[in-house]
């Protein structure tokens, strides 16, 4: 299929002409998201932006509405209201420029068990639309070098550990070389070992991209990010530095004071 | 083209393809045996067409089963629709690679028009007409089975409701629910159903009539089911 062939020729960039200083490099702008499942509320009027180069932690315990706010900007979940915004382009209006940006890593590391690790990132690049054979196969070596894949490239998906399994679903995740990188508890089910691979890759890739990622791990954030959001029951607690976060209550572990706030919503 | 390409060769990935391959050969061979391929001296494939329909009704559900159900049971369908893809692309694709599938399966029931070639002298016209018209019945077919797969996560479901679908369609006109029916019904009900019913149009394409009521009958059910297939995978 001739991907694009009767696209306009110029890239559209509707972000440059805005004045203010620093705004170009504004990759995801998720504005006032609410998404119900029947009459719950999983997520409600979440709001953030982050830039090219910022590696976001996105935190809260389980049910939160982490997975359901990370499906709303892929184009997976349609919002209930709200926008989500990537390189200027609306989920709603665009989707796929949007999913065209991301590269996405579910919750579930889903892939198709019966396919061998080359022929599932094969799949995945062809589908992106990168049709070019040396292209593609530059890109799988790549793949397969960054995430550690080479030894078991030839093997049937279904037969891997969770740890292989995981970074296929991060290989799957990056193989266009996205601008944007959602990564659904990419470090969850791994070995410590694993998790610094992981941990590694990420921040090695993040200079040029704009990488969120969900986990409860709370010294992951401490580890690798530079913005944290915290979300319980569907609404963000807290915006800022893991250090700014830290400082909150001076003394205590970034645990304590993630234990304090969202103990304190739910009492509430 | 990608999804083409996996969904078809994901039929060949595991032995599952083979078997409902091997199954539906073995099925085909043995209705025209049953009814008399050899004894009834005649050169054509009315053995093999008469009771095909009542095969594809199963045959067909088993290949289409798993199109949807499959993705939304292990969660790929997230994989799926984050893909730079349309829903429109998905569909269409996912259902011409198990088309593909089944043309494959219609090509092994050659042997027996090569027989028949050997054996005698066919009209070629009539047993070309009756391919095309189990090819228009196993699209209907699948593009049914397609809407069942995509509305639940299990597979089992969506082949026993498609089954149930397809059996019912195929019945509606059948000269035996005529009977049945009787003299209780009004003849426009009849003619009614039979408008609807598969076997009467297929019936009339494997007698060498390619008449347009049955081509319009089998491509608008084709189409309309698959844009409900993309209606509800959409939600
Ligand atoms: N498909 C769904 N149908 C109904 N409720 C759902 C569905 N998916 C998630 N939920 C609910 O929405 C809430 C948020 O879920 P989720 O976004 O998965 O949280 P997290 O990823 O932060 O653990 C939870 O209460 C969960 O039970
Ligand atoms: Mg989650």
């Amino acid at each position: 299929m001739p991907r694009g062939a009767f696209a306009f020729p110029f890239p559209r960039k509707p972000n440059t002409w805005d004045p203010t200083p620093g705004t170009q490099n504004k990759m995801v702008t998720v504005d006032r998201l609410v998404k119900d499942y029947g009459t719950l509320r999983a997520v409600d009027g979440v709001s953030f932006t982050i830039n090219k180069g910022d590696i976001l932690g996105f935190l809260g315990p389980n049910g939160a509405g982490k997975s359901t706010t990370m499906k709303m900007i892929t184009g997976f979940l349609t919002p209930t209201s709200g926008t989500a915004t990537v390189d200027g382009f609306d989920v709603a209006k665009d989707p796929i420029e949007v999913k065209k940006r991301i590269g996405y890593l579910p919750e579930s590391s889903a892939a198709y068990p019966e396919m061998t690790v080359v022929e599932f990132l094969t799949y995945v690049a062809e589908a992106r639309g990168i049709a070019d054979k040396d292209e593609l196969n530059s890109r799988l070596a790549d793949v397969i070098v960054k995430c550690h894949l080479d030894s078991v490239k030839y093997r049937a998906i279904e037969n891997l550990s969770k740890g292989y399994r995981q970074r296929v679903g991060v290989a799957q995740a990056i193989i266009h070389d996205p601008q944007v990188l959602i990564l659904d508890e990419p470090t969850d089910g791994l070995d410590p070992n694993q998790k610094h691979e992981v941990r590694k890759l990420i921040q090695a890739m993040s200079a040029d991209k704009a990488i969120i990622l969900s986990t409860h791990i709370l010294e992951e954030v401490e580890a690798i990010c530079n913005r944290v959001i915290i979300i319980d029951q569907g609404k963000v607690l807290v915006d800022e530095t893991p250090a700014a976060f830290k400082a909150r209550k001076p003394g205590a572990t970034i645990d304590e004071v993630f234990r304090e706030l969202t103990n304190k919503t739910v009492l509430a | 083209m990608p999804i083409f390409k996996k969904e078809f060769l994901g039929y060949f990935r595991s032995p599952v393809g083979y078997v409902i391959l091997a199954v539906f050969h073995i099925m085909v061979i043995g209705l025209a045996l049953y009814s008399g391929y050899y004894s009834r001296n005649e050169a054509s494939l009315n053995s093999l067409f008469r009771p095909l329909p009542w095969i594809l009704i199963v045959f067909i559900p088993a290949v289409g089963m798993r199109l949807w159900a499959e993705e939304k049971r292990s969660g790929s369908i997230e994989l799926l629709f984050t893909l730079p893809i349309s829903p429109r692309t998905a569909v269409v694709a996912k259902f011409l690679a198990a088309l593909a599938f089944i043309g494959i399966g219609l090509c092994l029931t050659f042997s027996l028009a090569m027989t028949t070639g050997y054996l005698g002298n066919p009209d070629w016209g009539v047993i070309f007409s009756g391919y095309i018209g189990a090819m228009l019945t196993a699209s209907a077919f699948l593009s049914i089975t397609a809407v069942c797969s995509a509305l639940t996560k299990n597979q089992v479901i969506a082949f026993v409701i498609s089954v149930m679908i397809c059996l019912f369609a195929t019945l509606m006109g059948s000269d035996w629910l005529a009977q049945f029916l009787g003299s209780s019904a009004p003849t426009a009900l009849l003619d009614f159903l039979r408008l609807l019913s598969f076997e009467q149009h297929f019936a009339s394409m494997s007698k060498g009539l390619i008449d347009i009521s049955a081509l319009s009958f089998y491509l608008v059910l084709t189409l309309a089911c698959l844009g409900i297939n993309m209606i509800v995978i959409e939600r």
